[in-house]
């Protein structure tokens, strides 16, 4: 518990200072969008009703739905764009974080502006025009300054969420508080899913109470107080950006990773022969599945493993099945020329999708195979989130006639408990996952051959793909991590007792290929 | 001098008093009181003379210069207006709500501030005590005193007062309007007032106009709406103030 507490602190540099760039921007571009946007809306019912329609409607888009919608669409943009003028743009990471932000800033801070303008005294605003303002003083005079503390209200508001909110921007490639919380739920690290949550209250209980100070100064006119309430955000925005400027070129080379412990592991492995080999290196962890290529060919990551059937049926839309050495062939020369990603090797091992019972449960009902599931049209399966739309299930159900067999979908770190309880008759499983051998679970076979090969594979993206030094650095770990060892290390961080932390489970990882292949 | 010319002005179906074929002059130096029931057009009257409403008809000058082709944002900074209820901006001290229009107008900051002092010496607010309070921590006589102030701080030489002791206790309401005489006569200012309170304008106004319905019903001195009202209305609404006297003295007889 210690071990993750002091893991959990060393990173908060990083993460909080990417939290805060990420929703101090949002924040300061939502509040310059929605303040004339406001007065004009306040100004004209015609602007004003549609305007606060789609913002509210905006707002009922749940958060990750929305930051996740960014990534397409400015990912076609970033295309055309680059077709029309030969620039393209990051579609990953931060600017799409920062613009589903700011949209949510912006309904509480345009309603509050909307609704203080609309509601003031007619009698004020004949009293401004009638002591000779123009329109544009008894705006600037009157208007605002009586409005100035509902419309800090709204800035309060959106302050609030955007921190909470920005947790959610993990996902697509910015690294933010949340990624405490997202590894943490993969890890079940509740010392630092917990360490997330209360790290991003605190700065959103902080920024909300330097702004409640400035606001009661601008109500009761008193310069100091406003004055110390600006400094301390001063302050705190510059304490938070203060890592970033002092390692200016942190970025260095990336390591990806997707959601889960191997990943994590894998990405830890990596990144720590790059670094004995001289680079500087950062991680870009929690990469959604897709999202982890897409961002490798546009070097927002330099490196990650990712999985050759994986690849083969959603980066290449492939069904047939030519065999593994005509898959990995084919992937690399197509991977190489396609989005000039270097396919360095396969790791050893294999992280296939495979269904699993029960031992007991299988032997009870006689069932080896996926071929015996058909006698028994009772059976549930359980099933993480995308199972059940993945080309493999299809094939799976179309070669074993399961197709209306009944479903149940879990997240993947309850499939066992789901199976272990009864709850599911037998479950999809990752092979390299250790929680197999250690529930004592029994695999069941594909003689059909329904499910294709998931070789863990080392891609490297443009930018390194002929940097020999960098090749050279990770090449021992081609063909060094054996099924075996990869379960026992993934059961290390999976395990509840005597759990370890992906950044230790690498470094015994990596003791292990050191002995098994002596330099 | 206003010289206000056959004006109307009609908010078709909306309630809001119109005023029909309007024809009025106040003189310079004059202390003229519009009267007449609500909805009489007496407000609207008021407001288009800084061009607040624009008539739909009509001329309306002051010292001869048609204020339909003057910028109305100037006219509004040359004519004092004092509002129902004030109208003070909450959000700025006694001080900033008087230094309005001086500070529109460009004037050094020192003029203003030697200005803000005169003016609450001239309003009888003590300046110490009230030069950086604001408007909610007023009475509603001190408020009508600033809102006075500040209307006459740029020195303007027309005063327009909308209904402006109408919230006031009757005690408050005798000291202010008395100071507002004064000021009037001392500063040598045009003014123009609304009320629907009969004895106010019997005890301000050098010349009342009654209204009714949007038309002018008759206009004169309080001698003379007495001797020759022009028709019933006019007998019944000067007669008020002599029946509630009377009234009164019978109660206190008793």
């Amino acid at each position: 518990m210690n071990q993750s507490f002091h893991e959990a602190w060393a990173l908060l540099p990083d993460y909080l200072s990417q939290h805060v760039i990420l929703s101090v921007s949002a924040l300061i571009l939502g509040v310059a969008i929605s303040v004339p946007l406001g007065i004009v809306a306040a100004r004209s019912k015609g602007i004003g009703a549609p305007v606060l329609g789609l913002v509210s409607v905006i707002q009922t888009i749940p958060g990750l739905a929305l930051l996740a919608l960014f990534y397409p669409l400015l990912l076609a943009l970033s295309s055309l764009t680059r077709d029309l003028f030969g620039v393209s743009f990051r579609a990953l990471g931060f600017l799409p974080a920062l613009l589903a932000l700011t949209l949510y800033a912006m309904l509480p801070i345009l309603r509050n502006l909307v609704t203080a303008l609309n509601g003031l005294d007619p009698a004020i605003l004949m009293a401004a025009k009638g002591v000779g303002m123009t329109p544009r003083q008894s705006l600037y005079k009157v208007e605002l300054p009586l409005a100035a503390p509902q419309l800090l209200a709204g800035i309060r508001t959106a302050t609030v969420w955007v921190v909470g909110i920005t947790t959610l921007s993990t996902p697509i490639g910015q690294t933010s508080l949340g990624n405490y919380i997202f590894t943490g739920l993969q890890t079940e690290n509740w010392i630092f899913v917990l360490f997330g949550c209360v790290a991003a209250a605190a700065l959103a209980m902080v920024l909300d109470f330097l702004l409640a100070v400035a606001g009661a100064a601008l109500s009761a006119g008193s310069r100091p107080r406003l004055a110390l309430a600006g400094i301390g955000l001063i302050v705190l925005i510059a304490a938070a950006l203060v890592p970033g400027l002092i390692h200016p070129s942190a970025r260095g080379v990336v390591v990806g990773a997707k959601n889960f412990d191997e990943q994590y592991i894998l990405a830890d492995v990596m990144a720590d022969r790059l670094r004995q080999s001289g680079f500087a290196v950062s991680q870009k962890i929690d990469l959604g599945s897709t999202v982890a290529l897409r961002a490798l060919a546009a070097s927002d990551i330099d490196a990650y493993v990712d999985y050759s059937g994986t690849l083969w049926g959603d980066a290449m839309h492939r069904t047939d099945m030519p065999g593994r050495q005509a898959m990995l062939d084919q992937l690399k020369s197509w991977l190489a020329q396609r989005h000039g990603v270097a396919l360095v090797g396969s790791l050893g091992f294999e992280n296939a999708y495979v269904f699993a019972m029960r031992a007991d449960r299988a032997k009870a009902l006689h069932i080896r195979s996926l071929a015996d599931i058909a006698a028994h049209p009772d059976l549930m399966i359980g099933g993480d989130f995308e199972i059940f739309s993945r080309p493999e299930w299809r094939r799976v159900a179309a070669a074993y006639g399961l197709s209306t067999m009944r479903r149940r979908q879990y997240q993947p770190d309850f499939l066992y408990r789901a199976v272990m309880s009864g709850d599911a008759d037998l479950v999809s499983a990752f092979s390299s996952d250790g929680r197999i051998a250690r529930y004592g679970l029994t695999i069941l076979d594909d003689p059909k051959g329904a499910l294709p090969p998931y070789d863990a594979v080392l891609l490297v993206g443009p930018a390194h793909a002929h940097d020999k030094r960098f090749l050279e650095s990770l090449r021992p770990l081609i063909g060094a991590i054996p099924l075996s060892l990869m379960q026992q290390a993934n059961l290390m961080v999976d395990r509840d007792q005597d759990k370890r932390t992906p950044g230790q489970t690498a470094a015994w990882l990596e003791a292990r290929i050191a002995q098994d292949h002596p330099q | 001098m206003i010289e206000i010319r056959d004006v109307s002005k009609a908010y078709p179906g909306s309630g809001k008093e119109g005023v029909s074929g309007l024809a009025l002059t106040i003189r310079q130096g004059e202390f003229l009181v519009l009267i007449g029931p609500s909805g009489s057009g007496k407000t609207t009257t008021l407001n288009m003379i800084n061009r607040l409403v624009e008539p739909d008809r009509g001329t309306i000058r002051i010292e001869g210069r048609n204020v339909a082709e003057t910028d109305p944002v100037q006219l509004r900074r040359g004519i004092g207006y004092v509002f129902q209820e004030a109208g003070l901006f909450p959000h700025m001290t006694v001080a900033e709500n008087i230094a309005v229009t001086p500070r529109l107008l460009g004037w050094d900051e020192a003029r203003i501030q030697a200005r803000i002092d005169e003016l609450l010496a001239l309003v009888r607010l003590d300046s110490a005590t009230f030069h950086e309070r604001r408007p909610q921590g007023l009475s509603g006589g001190q408020r009508q005193r600033v809102a006075l102030a500040r209307a006459l701080a740029a020195r303007p030489h027309i005063l327009l007062l909308d209904e402006p002791f109408g919230a006031l206790d009757p005690v408050t309401r005798e000291a202010v309007a008395a100071d507002v005489r004064d000021i009037h006569q001392s500063l040598g200012l045009t003014t123009m007032m609304v009320t629907h309170d009969m004895t106010e304008a019997l005890l301000l106004a050098d010349r009342i106009a009654v209204m009714r319905e949007g038309t002018l019903v008759q206009t004169g001195t309080a001698q003379e709406l007495v001797n020759h009202p022009a028709d019933s209305f006019v007998a019944q609404l000067i007669e008020t103030p002599r029946r509630r006297a009377q009234a009164l003295a019978k109660t206190l007889a008793l």
